[in-house]
């Protein structure tokens, strides 16, 4: 048994040896290949005065910034921050409403921004401190969660649509009734809100109806639709597609496009439905109790800057709200020219999931009933 | 194995061949047989059941693909990164980030461990040796941490900080805030039970007539403790105290909802990864800690094997 134990620690130990020297070996390579060359020179903002020596806390998603962003801005200003990670909106807010423990911005999706506010969770923005606003495209202002721009500095956002195999998909599908009609196996996603909202459109009804009948209609038309549904996926929609076992499912841009950029092919394509794309934007808040909201909102500036922004933007792949580093070229060619660049003048149905409060009752039940009577 | 039952079989058979029909005696045999077959693959079985998934974690972290539908190769890609800050559609890891995180979670998991031994070993022995009013009470609170939902446990502890730090700061006039203390308070709360319940078996499999020896000779209690009852307590502590290491090093739930700024855990920051789906980057750091957690309880039972 001793002897045992001894063989183990030494394997371990080899294991953790080579990882470790391979580990080393390769991080000179990685940065040369790189072709998202980083030039602190490029960025225009210039730190506000008087910062020097203090602190902001930030809570956020473990990979919503870029990599050279936080320390970037430590440097210009002379400050230190502090960046904490939070796994989903609800427990964001959940630590929040228990008391904010200091942190002074976070990065709400759009559907919690009313409870937040209605929760006293956040305090209102000085924009003339944030003179960069400008550079956020007017698509992204005055939106439902916050109409008179108070409380919010946009900062990317996303799409839900239809992704699909372009080997068996012949004609490229643009309407939910695609996916709905095709003849061959498909996936839902497993959200009740984006699936009822889809049948809701088709059938010419607010994708945001708080009317019991119309959800009713939505969940006859999903149950009526379904011959050609073999899974309902909660987030491996992209899985089932790599697996070859549906040709079309209704997706994240995110996670499609993790499997678009992995395959290095043309097997996978992703399209908006006509009728309207399902949106989804996160924006930058300032938060009740937060020690530092001048620093706070100097770097919320900081972002908006269209080098910076642009920045962010190409490592963690989702397209950005700012007009000015779309404008300025500081976004990749490559990524602007992909499926999760939308030009959504194209699409001008398009809206977000709305906070419906109560309502929401409504979705989960018919949803559940929908489930049931398909089968699933 | 089922041939040296077999063998077994075959010797009772021989000795009581006399006495008993041989009808009987193969149909005992066959229940005996199958009996220990059933065992064994049930034995087997449970240890597949176990071990299978973490296998297959670690083999799938060593695989030149996103995605877990197939194999493409082997690759120490992923282990890179996790050194690595690797940016753009590939990954997205922040290296600084983890080793921060890793760095909370060794604080957080030495200090609650530190402090729920101590606590969970002393409160076992004042529950073995002592007796007062309110024992069995107290005995019966302890299991409470147990059966208490974690987000039940996070959420009371949150409020109650909460609110005796609004008291607290009304008092001193200064902000008192979340922390690493409030962390490790909130993980020594479940620790102690652990800790209490591992030392307390231990303590009921030890004699106690040693220390009433010791007394007899001359030693007073706290002599007799230190020389008598600590040294074959060794074992259950330690035990207990790498079981709380690891709860700590595991637990979110309470983590997340006690958390200060810049106290962000691994644990947490593994969850908060999951905004792009899970990455075989969290598979390689999962075999990492596999391994780092496996040396650790390899090199204690090496200790108490060298102790006894």
């Amino acid at each position: 048994m001793r002897k045992l134990g001894r063989i183990f620690i030494v394997v371990s130990l080899v294991v953790l040896a080579v990882v470790g020297a391979s580990a080393q070996d390769d991080s000179g390579d990685d940065e040369s290949e790189s072709d998202l060359a980083y030039d602190p020179a490029k960025i225009a903002w210039t730190c506000p005065e008087g910062f020097e020596g203090q602190t902001l806390n930030i809570f956020n998603w473990a990979t919503y910034i870029g990599s050279n962003t936080i320390s970037t801005f430590e440097e210009l200003c002379g400050v230190t921050v502090t960046y904490d990670v939070y796994d989903n909106n609800e427990a964001m807010v959940a630590r929040l409403r228990n008391g904010n423990p200091g942190y002074d911005i976070a990065f709400p999706t759009e559907y919690i921004i009313p409870v937040m506010i209605r929760e006293d969770l956040l305090v209102p923005i000085d924009a003339e401190k944030i003179p960069n606003l400008a550079n956020i495209d007017p698509r992204w202002r005055g939106m439902f969660f916050d109409p008179d721009d108070e409380y919010t500095v946009p900062y990317m956002w996303g799409t839900t649509g239809i992704a699909y195999n372009t080997e068996k998909v012949t004609e490229a599908p643009d309407s939910w009734m695609d996916i709905f009609e095709y003849d061959g196996p498909v996936a839902w996603l497993g959200d009740p809100r984006t699936m009822l909202a889809a049948a809701l459109d088709v059938l010419g009804f607010d994708p945001n109806s708080t009317d019991p009948d119309e959800v009713a209609q939505a969940r006859d038309f999903l149950v009526a639709n379904s011959a050609n549904l073999v899974a309902v996926a909660l987030d491996d929609g992209q899985a089932l597609l790599e697996r070859g076992e549906v040709d079309m499912t209704v997706e994240y841009d995110g996670d499609i496009y993790q499997l678009i950029a992995d395959c290095e092919c043309e097997t996978y394509g992703y399209v908006l439905p006509q009728e309207g794309a399902i949106l989804n934007i996160a924006s930058m808040v300032l938060l009740n109790g937060g020690p530092n909201p001048e620093l706070a909102m100097a770097f919320m500036d900081y972002v908006l800057d269209p080098y910076v922004n642009g920045q962010i933007s190409n490592e963690i792949t989702y397209p950005t709200a700012n007009k000015a580093a779309i404008e300025g070229g500081f976004v990749d060619e490559a990524l602007l020219n992909s499926p999760i660049y939308p030009n959504l003048d194209e699409i001008p149905g398009s809206y977000f999931l709305e906070y419906i409060g109560d309502a929401d009752v409504l979705y989960n039940d018919a949803w559940d009933e929908a489930l049931i009577l398909i089968g699933k | 194995m089922a041939d040296s039952m077999a063998k077994g079989g075959s010797g009772y058979a021989d000795r009581s061949a006399p006495s008993v029909s041989t009808g009987r005696l193969r149909r005992d045999r066959a229940i005996n047989l199958s009996g220990n077959i059933g065992m064994w693959v049930l034995s087997i079985g449970g240890f597949i059941f176990l071990w299978l998934p973490i296998v297959l974690l670690i083999i799938f972290s060593f695989n030149d693909s996103r995605t877990v539908n197939e194999w493409r190769g082997f690759t120490l890609k992923w282990y890179e990164n996790i050194f690595n800050d690797v940016i753009g559609a590939e990954a997205r890891f922040s290296t600084a980030l983890m080793l921060e995180s890793l760095r909370n979670s060794l604080i957080v998991g030495v200090a609650a461990t530190a402090i729920s031994t101590v606590l969970g070993t002393m409160v076992s022995i004042s529950l073995a040796r002592g007796s007062y009013p309110g024992k069995r009470l107290i005995d019966g609170g302890l299991f409470m941490p147990l059966v208490i939902p974690e987000i039940t446990q996070g959420v009371s502890l949150a409020m109650f900080f909460t609110l005796s730090f609004g008291a607290l700061s009304g008092l001193i006039g200064e902000r008192v805030n979340f922390g690493f203390p409030t962390i490790i308070i909130g993980h020594v709360v479940f620790n102690i039970s652990y800790v209490a319940i591992v030392v307390r078996a231990r303590l009921a499999d030890m004699n106690p007539r040693l220390e009433e020896a010791a007394s007899d000779l001359g030693a007073n209690p706290w002599r007799a403790f230190w020389r008598v009852t600590f040294p074959q307590l060794l074992p259950g502590i330690i035990s207990g105290a790498l079981l709380a290491f690891t709860l700590s090093l595991d637990d979110y739930v309470v983590t997340f909802f006690n958390s200060g700024v810049g106290t962000t855990t691994l644990t947490v920051f593994v969850y908060g990864l999951l905004k792009t789906s899970v990455s075989p980057e969290i598979n390689a750091l999962s075999t990492l800690l596999l391994v780092l957690s496996t040396i650790l309880i390899g090199v204690s039972l090496i200790l108490q094997r060298r102790n006894r």
